[in-house]
């Protein structure tokens, strides 16, 4: 495949960070008199029920949404590299017990779970990231946990050892560098499924709170008008499928031949 | 075989025990406690906030309150509805059946979808075939589940008119036909996002088992192609795509939590985003407790299939 997807995101990343610049409007700027009107030349995606221009809240939405996606994916592989380093690292009874707790996790369905924890804490944005990337460190975890043991045996991990390497050194010396590879496939999952998984939050009305815009809480609104403004249902939606689809397009690339 | 199963029961108990320790902490967690709707409440007075607190004995140590929970639990006492105060037993076996019916409906679908699209791109590898039905599975991959069903209700409940936009049945009416208008919709959005995932996969698997001599020499000894493909190589290429399905039983469950609230299904994903929105936390608790040890239940069975049906995957 071509380097389209990365470009893709590259220019989804630009459109987010000048968001502010390149909206035509402000993003929760009101204005009654123009509720709920069609896509025009003033307004190219149409307004929502309150009158706000729905291009100026996809732009700010994509801000939450790339901004939830990336960090919410750097959390989940911090914490699934600490763990599972420590788990597969240290072995015996550490290992045991924190694989224990990785299945568990990885038993509990995550969205649902969310969704408790999202209702209960209302969480602002980066609380929201933290949430996402707690709930996404598993599966990056057991991959650093399998790769630090095969590693753990090679000759010159031992030689290291031997020749008087202290644990700092081995782990990120040895260890890390060549185990990174490994995760990269996990992680980058785990930038689509955030942003996933914050527009399912959103959607639900626990996520995002209006009247700040994020993907899913325009289509949480939308639902209430898709047989009379389904633009406000398409445009938002469209938007969370392009920048998904493009992140899991990267993984084929690196995964897939 | 009996020996695995009693093993993999015993190894669930430590499993589940940490589950039901993650659940209950985080329903403790929320700043004021499992209390805290009504804490924000002008219509409730504090002093009746510390009655129901003793009356729920919220006031024990949390030690306590997590032991007494957990076993009644275990007893079957799911405790009572906060939002109707109806046993959360009654309640979760009154949806349990349309529940059922989506996921079963669905996952047939989804497999029906997946095996011929996934034997058929493995077939003919790199082909155009191949790189549409990619292109599809990664779309089906990426697509966010609840946009995809509010689509469908936009194409073919509010546009054409073809189906009904929610519910299970027609207030008033419900012979099989209105039935079966009303499971196609949120069938096929469950069906579709799984279909996409086990495609790909059964293509991966059957293209592994074509590179194996034993399919080359199949091949060599004059057998037709098509028979060593649907034959041969299919046999072979299932097991581990049966293991993935049943592991996808977790994607399942967030799917039909999402699935039936866009449809207004009445089964348990629907019941539970009731409860998340009336705060209702014993309700809550069971449910994820549930869908847990489902989960727990179905990884053990997709052990079981996959050393059945492949003899060198020894039980351990």
């Amino acid at each position: 495949m071509t380097r389209g997807p990365l470009w893709l995101l590259a220019c989804l990343l630009a459109a987010a960070l000048a968001a502010p610049i390149v909206a035509p409007y402000a993003p929760e700027q009101i204005d009654l008199a123009r509720r709920r009107d069609p896509p025009s030349a003033a307004h190219w995606f149409g307004t929502d029920d309150l009158g706000r221009d729905v291009l100026a809240r996809v732009l700010h939405g994509a801000r939450v949404s790339l901004a939830v996606g990336l960090l919410s994916a750097a959390v989940a592989g911090a914490s699934g590299i600490a763990i599972g380093g420590v788990a597969g690292y240290a072995g015996g009874v550490v290992d045991a017990a924190l694989m224990r707790g990785t299945d568990a996790m990885l038993a509990v369905p995550r969205l649902p779970l969310l969704m408790i924890a999202a209702a209960l804490l209302e969480p602002t944005v980066p609380m929201l990231v933290v949430l996402i990337g707690l709930a996404g460190w598993m599966e990056t975890a057991r991959v650093i946990r399998a790769e630090f043991r095969t590693l753990g045996t090679r000759g010159y991990v031992e030689s290291a050892r031997a020749a008087g390497a202290g644990h700092a050194r081995v782990i990120l010396a040895h260890l890390l560098p060549n185990a990174a590879h490994a995760v990269e496939v996990s992680i980058t999952l785990a930038v689509a499924r955030g942003i996933l998984l914050e527009s399912a939050l959103s959607f639900f009305g626990v996520g995002v709170r209006p009247p700040a815009a994020s993907w899913g809480n325009m289509l949480y609104q939308a639902q209430a008008s898709l047989a009379t403004e389904p633009w406000l249902a398409l445009v938002p939606g469209v938007c969370i499928l392009i920048t998904t689809m493009s992140v899991n397009a990267v993984v084929d690339r690196t995964s897939w031949k | 075989m009996i020996r695995f199963l009693i093993r993999r029961a015993l190894q669930a108990v430590p499993l589940l025990f940490v589950i039901s320790a993650i659940v209950f902490a985080l329903v403790h967690a929320a700043p004021g406690g499992p209390l805290a709707m009504y804490l924000s409440n002008p219509n409730v007075r504090p002093e009746d906030i510390e009655r129901l607190r003793r009356a729920l004995g919220l006031d024990r140590p949390l030690w306590e309150q997590y032991w007494s929970w957990l076993g009644a639990f275990v007893r079957g006492d799911w405790g009572y509805s906060f939002s109707d105060g109806r046993a959360v037993f009654v309640r979760i076996a009154e949806r349990l059946p349309a529940t059922v019916e989506l996921v079963v409906v669905s996952i047939v679908a989804a497999l029906a979808l997946a095996i011929p699209t996934g034997i058929a791109a493995a077939a003919k590898r790199g082909g155009l075939l191949d790189r549409v039905l990619g292109a599809v599975a990664t779309t089906g991959i990426s697509l966010p589940t609840f946009w995809f069903g509010l689509l469908l209700q936009m194409l073919l409940a509010i546009g054409l008119g073809w189906l009904p936009s929610s519910g299970r049945t027609t207030p008033g009416g419900g012979d099989l036909v209105d039935h079966v208008r009303h499971l196609v919709m949120p069938a096929a959005v469950l069906a579709f996002v799984q279909a996409a995932s086990w495609s790909r996969y059964l293509r991966g698997s059957m293209i592994d088992v074509l590179t194996q001599p034993f399919t080359v020499a199949a091949r060599a000894r004059g057998i037709p192609g098509g028979r060593v493909l649907l034959v041969h190589a299919f046999r072979n290429a299932l097991g581990p795509v049966l293991a993935v399905v049943m592991m996808d039983a977790a994607l399942l469950v967030s799917g039909a939590v999402v699935t039936e609230s866009v449809f207004a299904w009445p089964g348990l994903g629907s019941l539970f985003t009731e409860a998340l929105a009336r705060r209702d936390y014993t309700t809550l608790m069971a449910l994820l407790m549930l869908s847990s040890s489902a989960i727990v239940a179905l990884n053990a069975a997709s052990d079981v299939a996959h050393a059945a049906l492949d003899p060198r995957i020894a039980l351990t």
